[in-house]
């Protein structure tokens, strides 16, 4: 089975990947939620959380490595937190000057830089486990449950199948366009064009790309049409939530407002 | 007398012009099997997107005995099931469970009986096992079976396929041949594909230029050399 | 990996609650809002058609075209959307590309995925609108009005909608607003102006190809109108939200306190963090800014709620309109 590269989803047989999507989609955002409520600087929760999502992670048959490595990739917007070492007051760690600039860097800073730093991290993960574990067609019927417009629910299934079919037109186009990009033996001729024709270029692409899909638009709703489409979106309706995965969500939401309620405890 | 397909002197131009048919006139009965062929531009598409009134011309179009107009289409629709060349655009839901049980839940069947067409669809055209699994992991031969069983679902009484072989291995191709030779529907098939033709279709409509230019039994026309080589086609 | 490369993407932890479900808010009544007017306008045809554009906006970002020195322009594409389809379309389509890239490439947080939504899908939308139509309006008719009112639109979308993240950043204490708001303007004045050549490109491919695609969401002044109110929301709403950002006295106050910062003679803190500390002095250079920006947003609407005026008058004059852009 062709798996396209850009899917993340890993079809194993997990109990993580057995649970209804509605609930799993549930505990992740709780997750979140409870990350972004812990105070900052709460270590020991901190160190709690990642246990309990490393757990998942095992559960989920993924492997770690695969889940720490995509978490990664969530890294580089924490230079936006960066400058709060230097910002937020407290006990100096250390300094240095730009220019006519003295800049300190406290405690306070760090811990803050450090706490948002992880939290993020963790967070990313919980939506990677998310990802990974449950098919597309699964979301949607979890983004139904949470009373998301039918319209939208459509459009969504629509755009993710075709999503990966016009990647793969626009890598062709990127083919095509790197095949004719060649160097020429003339001294003194400039490689690549000029900035504003490159743009130009790849604009031209894009708006060959949009005029395909206008098209594919037309076949698509002919498609529609022909299997008695009338403009009104309609689903079947959803399936039930089986008895044994209400104790998961209960247990799993119990679970993050313990810690969430002790650590404010502790340190609020 | 019911025939599944009527069509009376049928003109159709093109916003831009283009004349595309001209005064077309032929019936298909109940069961028949019926080929349209014919050089490309000829209107093939053009024709058969009449059936199910996705285009309006000036004439008579009458399909299952109902007139193809605005008030008919829902009826119309249900009973003339529509299968185009290119199949990616045909499943466009998540699942092909989805894309199969699209027709049947448009029909407003009941939840159960949504369920029981799309595995009787399924079955029918051999692919019961590929419920859940996602469209654009398919092979195009997968692709095009699925394609079928979508109109299958809404239990057509025709069933209208635009270039079912186009972009077919062999094996994938003789595996359709067989299950169109299955299918017990009444069945208009546009192709380039004159070994398919021999094969299944025991009657031939040659259409030019908007034109039907010939409509008989099969083998008889294509004994006739220069005929089809006057309409761009070739003897298989 | 497919990563959009504009950091406009907050993440999860980034934002602090109030703020994220402030947001979510603000973009379920929106985008709800604009799935209605999306069934109005679009019709039968909205489901495919908002879908597969969707996906191509997707793929589109894929496009990159060397800069210089090995960085690349890309495409956001929200400019692109808007005049092709019109705003609610366009946020629609916007909000699909904004949400699976949240769920399925974690590109963007899930909680922070309202106020995602708000900058890429409203906010950029908005802005692309309001300044497509106001430039196409004062170019007339000349043949390069679209190619510039295209330019334009696209760079300011991408330059109002960083710094509405900027802000946001700002008012959940995670990045100061003096470092961010400049940073964040700053690197996407910069990446606007890729986003505007492309989109100018595209323009150009698709009006010597489909002309007929750029007239069709060429609706009068009762459609925009609301646009317009929303725009000049959204400016008074920036004109309420900057000195908050500039002044928001959220725990650092206390930390300020507790370490006697007050009177302390740690100097060079004070120069840097001079709005965290004393509530009522604001940074020069961040205050200029953004005034720029709310001074530019609010003359734009007043230009257009001068046009649209104009426009009304005209039509129930009864006479030929020769201010309707295109």
């Amino acid at each position: 089975m062709h798996i396209h590269f850009l899917d993340p989803y890993r079809p194993r047989n997990s109990l993580v990947h057995r649970l209804d999507p509605r609930i799993k989609l549930v505990l992740a955002v709780a997750f979140i939620l409870t990350n972004a409520l812990l105070p900052s600087g709460a270590w020991p929760f901190y160190i709690l959380l990642f246990a309990l999502i490393l757990s998942v992670e095992v559960i989920s048959d993924l492997g770690m490595a695969y889940v720490l490595k995509r978490s990664s990739l969530a890294l580089p917007f924490m230079l936006a937190a960066l400058p709060l070492i230097f910002t937020i007051p407290g006990v100096s760690l250390f300094s240095f000057s730009v220019g006519p600039w003295q800049i300190h860097a406290s405690l306070q800073g760090l811990e803050r830089f450090i706490s948002i730093s992880i939290k993020s991290w963790l967070s990313v993960q919980a939506a990677i486990v998310l990802a990974a574990s449950t098919s597309f067609p699964d979301l949607l019927v979890a983004m139904r449950a949470l009373y998301v417009p039918q319209l939208l629910v459509s459009v969504f299934g629509l755009m993710w199948r075709y999503m990966f079919v016009l990647v793969d037109e626009a890598s062709r186009l990127l083919r095509a366009r790197s095949a004719r990009s060649g160097q020429s033996d003339l001294p003194g001729a400039r490689t690549g064009g000029s900035l504003s024709w490159r743009a130009r270029v790849t604009g031209g692409m894009a708006g060959s790309l949009f005029l395909r899909a206008f098209e594919r638009s037309d076949r698509i709703y002919m498609a529609m049409v022909s299997r008695g489409y009338d403009g009104e979106v309609r689903a079947l309706p959803l399936p039930q939530v089986q008895p044994t995965q209400w104790v998961v969500l209960v247990a799993g939401l119990g679970l993050l407002v313990a810690f969430l309620g002790l650590a404010l405890l502790v340190w609020g | 007398m019911h025939h599944s397909i009527e069509i009376q002197n049928l003109n159709y131009t093109y916003p831009d012009g283009t004349v595309a048919l001209r005064d077309v006139t032929l019936s298909i009965a109940p069961g028949e099997k019926v080929a349209l062929v014919g050089p490309n531009g000829a209107g093939k598409s053009t024709l058969i997107l009449h059936l199910n009134g996705i285009l309006s011309g000036k004439g008579l179009v009458r399909v299952c005995s109902l007139e193809v107009v605005k008030e008919n289409l829902g009826r119309v629709r249900s009973c003339v099931g529509m299968v185009f060349q290119s199949p990616e655009d045909q499943l466009f839901s998540p699942t092909v469970f989805d894309d199969v049980a699209f027709g049947p839940l448009y029909q407003g069947l009941p939840h159960a009986e949504v369920l029981q067409r799309v595995d009787g669809a399924l079955e029918e055209v051999h692919m019961l096992s590929y419920k859940p699994r996602v469209s654009h992991h398919l092979s195009m031969g997968e692709k095009k079976r699925i394609a079928i069983a979508t109109v299958l679902s809404m239990n057509p009484e025709v069933l209208i396929l635009d270039e079912p072989t186009g972009g077919l291995d062999p094996r994938s191709r003789r595996s359709l041949i067989h299950l169109l030779q299955e299918l017990p529907l009444t069945m208009l098939v546009s192709t380039h594909d004159m070994r398919l033709v021999r094969e299944i279709f025991p009657r031939m409509i040659i259409l030019d230029e908007g034109k039907v230019v010939a409509d008989g039994p099969t083998l008889v026309l294509m004994d006739d050399a220069q005929l089809l080589e006057a309409h761009g086609l070739e003897r298989p | 990996m497919l990563r959009t490369p504009i950091a406009m993407h907050i993440p999860d932890g980034f934002l602090s609650v109030p703020v994220s479900i402030f947001f979510w808010i603000i973009s379920i009544l929106v985008i709800g809002y604009a799935l209605k007017r999306v069934s109005a306008d679009l019709g039968e045809r909205r489901v495919p058609l908002m879908g597969v554009l969707a996906a191509a906006i997707f793929a589109g970002q894929m496009l990159n075209f060397a800069v210089a020195g090995g960085t690349s322009g890309h495409l956001i594409g929200a400019a692109l959307a808007t005049i092709l389809l019109g705003p609610w379309a366009a946020m629609v389509i916007l909000t699909c590309v904004i949400s699976v890239q949240a769920l399925i490439f974690q590109d963007g947080g899930l909680l922070v995925l309202g106020t995602n939504i708000f900058n890429m899908a409203i906010v950029a939308v908005t802005v692309s609108y309001m300044v497509y139509h106001s430039v196409r309006w004062l170019a007339g008719s000349k043949s390069w009005g679209v190619y510039a009112s295209g330019f334009i639109a696209a760079w300011t979308s991408v330059v109002v909608a960083a710094l509405g993240t900027a802000m946001e950043l700002a008012v959940s204490g995670t990045s100061p607003a003096n470092i961010a708001i400049p940073a964040m303007g700053g690197i996407h004045a910069l990446i606007g102006i890729g986003e505007g050549l492309i989109t100018v490109g595209a323009l150009a491919f698709l009006r010597a190809s489909r002309r007929d695609l750029l007239r069709s969401d060429e609706a009068g002044p009762p459609r925009g109108r609301l646009v317009w109110v929303a725009g000049l929301a959204l400016a008074l709403l920036l004109a309420v939200a900057s000195p908050l950002a500039s002044r928001h006295p959220d725990g650092l106050m206390q930390v300020a306190a507790q370490y006697g910062f007050l009177t302390s003679a740690r100097d060079p803190f004070f120069r840097l963090v001079p709005h965290y500390l004393f509530p009522g002095i604001e940074n020069k250079t961040l205050a200029t800014i953004l005034a720029a920006v709310l001074g530019t947003l609010i003359v734009f609407g007043v230009v257009l709620g001068v046009a649209f005026a104009r426009r009304r008058k005209s039509s129930s004059d009864g006479g030929q309109n020769n201010m309707t852009p295109g």
